[in-house]
């Protein structure tokens, strides 16, 4: 690593030769005002012009996210010549911009809010025409409203990055420009996955997801039974929404909350994944013994889900047809449940909790459905309860920990918290079919060579003989591959799990933002380690619990064993698994 | 939509295939397409997306930010009036706006005739003989708003 001499405000620094000046002038203590960068440069490279300063030996003023430092550069941030220029930039854009603020639901969490005021951008500068405006809320998902977008090309990169293929885009030229999907189409009409990536990393409110808070207003103003179900993932996050550092677990204190929100029970989507496992590992087993379509593919993720029927659809055999584990809890509340305690499943109504937007979309899958019913009624993003928990006024730092609700599907146990993160569902998979197949639990409990980050994850296992060869990816650029193989018949692998954000539900689109300008008590790299940060938090949380396997879960074996029968029974096949779409168009 | 016909797929398969290995086969690939119908609608994108990798969000993007390439089918003359910074302060819009008045159509749009698209061109680096007006690759240098009917003319006359 060589190092470069560089002097800001006149003051020397030694950095590190290759770093923009943002990233460099950060090191040395300056934030200097920025909107469109990203982390290490994920964005249309200094399209927004609000980080200028100026630099020896640069013509005019640079955009400092993306101009190197170089020996002997001095640097002024705040020169007269560079505060004006930072200014006019951030006074430009918001000449074009739709300034609803108090009605945004990126208030709060806004970044060109935050160099407004930074910079200093007087009101209503420039006055004039602006670009014709497309708002698009056809999906339960994802809310795409380009009279706030600032055309940073964030999300276009990141969609790219995270699919391989993205679907968003810049279209037209000029002042006409705008960011959308081919064709400026809705995201129902063109083969999103609805995973909200773009909405993550969306420094205003063009992206954002749509809300349901007020569904469950209606609800609860109507008298219903009223469930409330947290995924795994999301207690890695909530923390965030009330300031606590990245990776905070507040299982204790979001129980606690929901609570006090009114929620009628408050269960953990846990005992639905283990109830997944049950299911998954069955399933896999059977298919295994029976000669069944292998390899066989997790189906928890719902942007996955989407991506297989959008580009895979001659390959949905090898889909496990279990629902998600939110889904399966809320059949199993609508009817169990329900018949336990005496309710009409008519008057139940089951909010999930979600790191995810896709979970929106999911809910209203046609085949998501018992007995008329939809299995879960609502779903709300992370970022949805922080919001619905601060309009509560509830204090959140201040809340004592409490226990989810323990009767009937209360229990769970450490392998449906790993849900959360890439390699989790394989793990936990494969705990309990090490028992199904080997007689006995697996002795270290964990299976560390599924966990990490990497793109793709391969692991090999003899189980009782059986040589099984599995993969985890995660990100759709990183299932293409596998899928591929898939589809010419030449897999190697036995079972795979797919997950359709990068690292999982942990970083899912419904989890809070992570915004280094507007996050000053992290670290500088924290666009780096917030997601082992997350996973560690589950991580941590499945090493404290006493039950680590899902067929150890107690209320798993009461289910089956009062209600359900065996794994992949008739019953459990109603209730727990369903189809997907084979032929669903990607563009109409 | 119209659905493609199966020879006019099998003939875009092919120009993809023609630049298969070219590095950056965007460009040609569309700009082949153009010139053998004239324009480049979406469905026609997603079958090149689907050869080349290369997404439909990206092929639009580059299909709409170049006047090049056409969304619609163009007429059979492209009067291309170039509006870059030389040939509008030599009077380009005048020129323009005369085309528009005399075929009744706007910049973008083709005569229900088929006959005439206008395209607002921006510069085409022809400033010496500003303002200039292509048709069909046939420069018409330093036009002024008196010969426009004339030009019109001379092609309707060839049409008869």
């Amino acid at each position: 690593m060589s190092l470069v001499n560089i002097k800001i405000e006149g003051i020397s620094y030694q950095v590190e030769a290759g770093l923009t000046i943002l990233e460099a002038a950060r090191q040395c203590g300056y934030d200097i005002p920025s909107l469109c960068a990203f982390n290490h440069g994920q964005c249309s490279s200094g399209s927004c012009r609000v980080c200028l300063v100026e630099a020896t030996g640069a013509r005019g003023l640079v955009a400092s996210c993306v101009y190197p430092v170089a020996e002997g550069m001095e640097i002024r941030i705040s020169s007269p010549k560079a505060v004006k220029a930072r200014r006019t930039s951030v006074e430009l854009i918001l000449s074009n911009h739709n300034k609803n603020c108090q009605q945004c639901s990126k208030n709060g969490n806004c970044e060109l809010l935050n160099v407004a005021k930074l910079t200093g951008a007087r009101e209503n500068v420039f006055v004039g025409e602006k670009t014709p405006t497309t708002y698009d809320d056809l999906t339960p998902s994802i809310v795409r409203d380009t009279s706030k977008c600032i055309l940073c090309g964030r999300c276009v990169v990141r969609c790219q990055e995270a699919h391989g293929n993205g679907i968003l885009g810049f279209e037209n030229r000029g002042f006409a420009t705008i960011v959308a999907p081919a064709g400026n189409r809705s995201f129902k009409d063109s083969p999103c996955l609805l995973c909200g990536q773009c909405v993550n990393v969306c420094p205003t409110g063009a992206l954002m997801q749509k809300s349901e808070i007020y569904k469950i207003d209606e609800a609860m103003a109507a008298g219903k039974h009223v469930i409330v179900q947290t995924a795994p993932a999301v207690r890695a996050s909530l923390g965030e929404e009330f300031g606590m550092k990245v990776g905070t677990p507040v299982t204790g204190k979001m129980v606690a909350a929901l609570r006090r929100l009114g929620f009628d029970k408050v269960y953990d989507t846990n005992f639905g994944a283990d109830l997944t496992i049950m299911e998954e590992a069955n399933e896999l087993l059977a298919r295994i013994k029976n000669g069944g379509t292998l390899p066989m593919i997790t189906s928890c993720s719902p942007g996955w889900v989407n991506y297989a029927e959008y580009y895979y659809g001659d390959c949905l055999d090898h889909l496990s047809s279990c629902k998600s584990p939110h889904e399966m809890e809320g059949a199993i509340i609508k009817s169990y449940y329900a018949e336990k305690n005496g309710i009409d499943p008519k008057d139940i109504f089951v909010v999930s909790i979600m790191p995810c937007t896709a979970k929106k979309y999911e809910k209203e899958r046609p085949a998501l459905v018992t007995n008329g019913l939809p299995d879960v009624d609502a779903v709300l993003t992370t970022r949805e309860l922080g919001d619905l928990i601060k309009r509560s006024g509830i204090n959140f730092a201040k809340l004592p920990d409490e226990e989810f609700d323990q009767d009937l599907v209360g229990t769970y146990t450490g392998a449906g918290v790993i849900f959360g993160v890439t390699g989790g569902v394989m793990e936990a998979a494969l705990r309990t079919a090490y028992f199904a197949l080997e007689g006995k639990e697996y002795g270290p409990v964990n299976f560390t060579e599924v966990r990490g980050f990497d793109g793709v994850k391969e692991a090999t296992f003899v189980l009782a003989g059986n040589e099984i060869k599995v993969a985890v990816a995660h990100g759709m650029k990183n299932a293409k591959p596998i899928m591929d193989d898939i589809r010419a018949g030449k897999s190697p692998y036995t079972f795979i799990e797919i997950m359709c954000c990068p690292g999982g539900c942990i970083n899912g689109g419904g989890q809070s933002y992570v915004r280094p300008t507007l996050l000053p008590n992290e670290d500088l790299d924290i666009l780096d380690t917030y997601m082992s940060k997350r996973a560690e938090a589950l991580y941590s949380e499945d090493e404290r619990q006493a039950l680590r396997q899902s067929h150890n879960n107690p209320q798993i074996q009461q289910l089956y064993s009062e209600f359900l029968g065996e794994p992949n029974s008739h019953k459990a096949h109603e209730l727990l698994h369903t189809t997907y779409v084979k032929d669903r168009v990607r563009f109409d | 939509m119209q659905k493609l016909s199966e020879a006019a797929v099998k003939q875009i398969n092919e120009i993809c295939d023609r630049h298969a290995n070219d590095k950056t086969p965007l460009m040609m690939i569309l700009s082949d397409i153009q010139k053998e119908y004239g324009y480049v609608p979406v469905d026609v994108q997603e079958i090149v997306s689907e050869k080349t990798g290369i997404s439909v969000a990206e092929i639009y993007g580059v299909v709409t930010f170049y006047s090049f390439f056409s969304l619609k089918p163009k007429g059979k003359y492209i009067i291309g009036c170039c509006l870059g910074t030389a040939c509008y302060v030599k009077g380009a819009q005048q020129i323009i706006d005369k085309f528009s008045e005399i075929l009744g159509i706007a910049p973008g749009e083709t005569t229900e005739d088929g006959l005439f698209t206008i395209d607002a061109l921006r510069c085409i680096g022809a400033c010496g003989i500003a303002p200039a007006v292509t048709i069909n690759g046939t420069v018409y240098p330093k036009m002024q708003v008196n010969q426009v009917q004339k030009v019109i003319d001379d092609y309707r006359s060839k049409e008869d």
